[in-house]
């Protein structure tokens, strides 16, 4: 797909955030984790599959008239590691950047030890550790469990 | 004596090794207490016991360190536990019994409810056992057993039976790995030390092998840490009467055995070890259970003690 062909398939954003280089099919996730769902009031765009020179295909997701916060934008960073962040103000990238992960990850994912007491009524969030970003290795705070692959699964 | 800051004791993993000695010092200073001389250390202290599972020895241990060290203790039984476990959460039975006492002494179900408990308790909290996650004062009492009866220095040690389940052997091979211990797993197939716990330890650099054959090690250990063998884990009676009979300990599988060795055991046992070992100098659970009292008040009076001042 060249880039006129592009341009015809997504309209650019004049404010807002622009979220590039999420790993192909993995934009619903990224919208979950943000948060972003039925109830969102802004003009989401998601784009799957997208012809990418870097990494063969990727996912886009553009949220208008939105400037996410870097912690927000931060826990994507679980999923889509390589991700970049564009600040969009009167059509024009104000801001670049990529994603860092947290050194802890609070109420994103769930433990995956069905015994964990984070995995019952408590009032209490998930909380994992970052123990390494890549490969990412995160463990729950509560019954030490480690978190090691099939992370979009435990999203909640 | 303070607690390194900590104000709970929550998993070995927060331990470091100088941390562990000074709870063992503690524990050694305070073991004529434990036998019975007069104490006041924590005189008007109360200590709220919280048990959401049967426990026996733990939790008279622990109401007798606090009696030896003067204080009192509170009682919730399983049954009390488990009537509130229903209609209260955990965070919030512990913001109610916090206010009642000095410190509490948790044991539940669930993984992780010690963490959890702690993050809600205005007071220090004990982590009793939690599910199949962590045991602190029973690896800390087995340390102190193995300090006093045989040597944490250069320390040849083989973990039998249940290596897969046991809360106990984590721990304790987490905390051995402090040590440096040349660690020997002896288990049967299906029931081997988890790989993770196993990369653990190596990590820390420490020697581990793993055998499923108990004789091949039994002359070169000094310490024989034996485990239950649960027969719920084996689908098949036959397959279960077989293995337990293969990691059975009886004196005739203790010819040859360094003279200094120990046989320890968190209790209860069924069959695992023979009755007549009990007689042997090697038999050394029994002595491991009592040695419990001095290390729990060691805690409680680093815990709750230093609040006085």
């Amino acid at each position: 797909m060249n880039k006129t062909e592009m341009k015809l398939k997504v309209t650019p954003i004049g404010n807002g955030t622009v979220i590039d280089h999420i790993p192909a099919g993995q934009a619903l996730n990224v919208l979950k984790i943000l948060g972003i769902d039925k109830t969102t009031e802004a003009t989401i765009s998601v784009l799957m599959n997208v012809t990418s020179k870097r990494s063969g295909k990727k996912d886009v997701v553009k949220v208008e008239d939105r400037e996410l916060k870097e912690e927000e934008v931060n826990k994507i960073s679980l999923i889509a590691p390589g991700a970049t962040i564009n600040i969009i103000r009167d059509c024009r990238v104000v801001e670049k950047r990529t994603v860092d992960m947290p050194d802890l990850i609070v109420g994103v994912l769930r433990c995956p030890n069905p015994s964990c007491i984070s995995n019952t009524d408590e009032p209490i969030k998930s909380q994992l550790i970052v123990k390494s970003k890549n490969p990412v290795v995160l463990r729950c705070v509560y019954c030490e469990q480690p978190i090691v692959e099939n992370i979009a699964d435990y999203l909640i | 004596m303070n607690m390194f800051g900590k104000r709970h004791v929550l998993s070995m993993r927060e331990f470091s090794r100088d941390e562990i000695d000074s709870v063992l010092d503690l524990a050694e200073s305070l073991e004529p207490y434990a036998r019975g001389g007069r104490c006041e250390a924590l005189s008007g202290k109360i200590l709220a016991l919280l048990f959401f599972e049967p426990s026996t020895r733990t939790r008279l241990s622990f109401e007798t360190a606090m009696m030896r060290l003067g204080g009192k203790t509170l009682n919730l039984g399983p049954a009390e536990g488990s009537a509130i476990a229903k209609g209260e959460s955990l965070a919030d039975t512990i913001r109610v019994i916090g206010g009642y006492a000095d410190a509490l002494v948790i044991r539940h179900p669930k993984e992780g409810s010690a963490r959890l408990a702690s993050q809600f308790s205005p007071v220090p909290v004990l982590n009793a056992g939690d599910g199949a996650g962590h045991h602190p004062t029973q690896t800390l009492l087995d340390l102190y057993t193995i300090r006093k009866e045989s040597s944490l220095d250069d320390l040849k040690i083989a973990l039998v039976g249940d290596l897969k389940y046991g809360r106990t052997v984590h721990s304790l091979a987490y905390a051995l790995a402090l040590y440096g211990a040349d660690i020997t797993l002896v288990s049967p197939p299906t029931l081997e030390m988890p790989a993770p716990i196993k990369a653990d330890l190596e990590g820390k650099g420490t020697m581990v092998r793993e055998t499923h054959d108990l004789d091949s090690v039994i002359g070169e250990v000094d310490v024989l840490y034996v485990t239950r063998i649960q027969r719920e884990r084996f689908p098949d009676p036959y397959e279960y009467s077989k293995v337990a009979k293969s990691y059975r300990i009886a004196p005739e599988n203790l010819v040859g055995v360094r003279d200094g060795l120990i046989i320890m055991h968190p209790l209860p046992r069924v069959n695992e070890i023979a009755p007549e070992v009990d007689e042997t100098r090697h038999a050394l659970y029994f002595k491991q259970s009592f040695y419990g009292v001095p290390v729990r008040m060691a805690l409680l009076k680093m815990l709750i003690g230093d609040r006085l001042e």
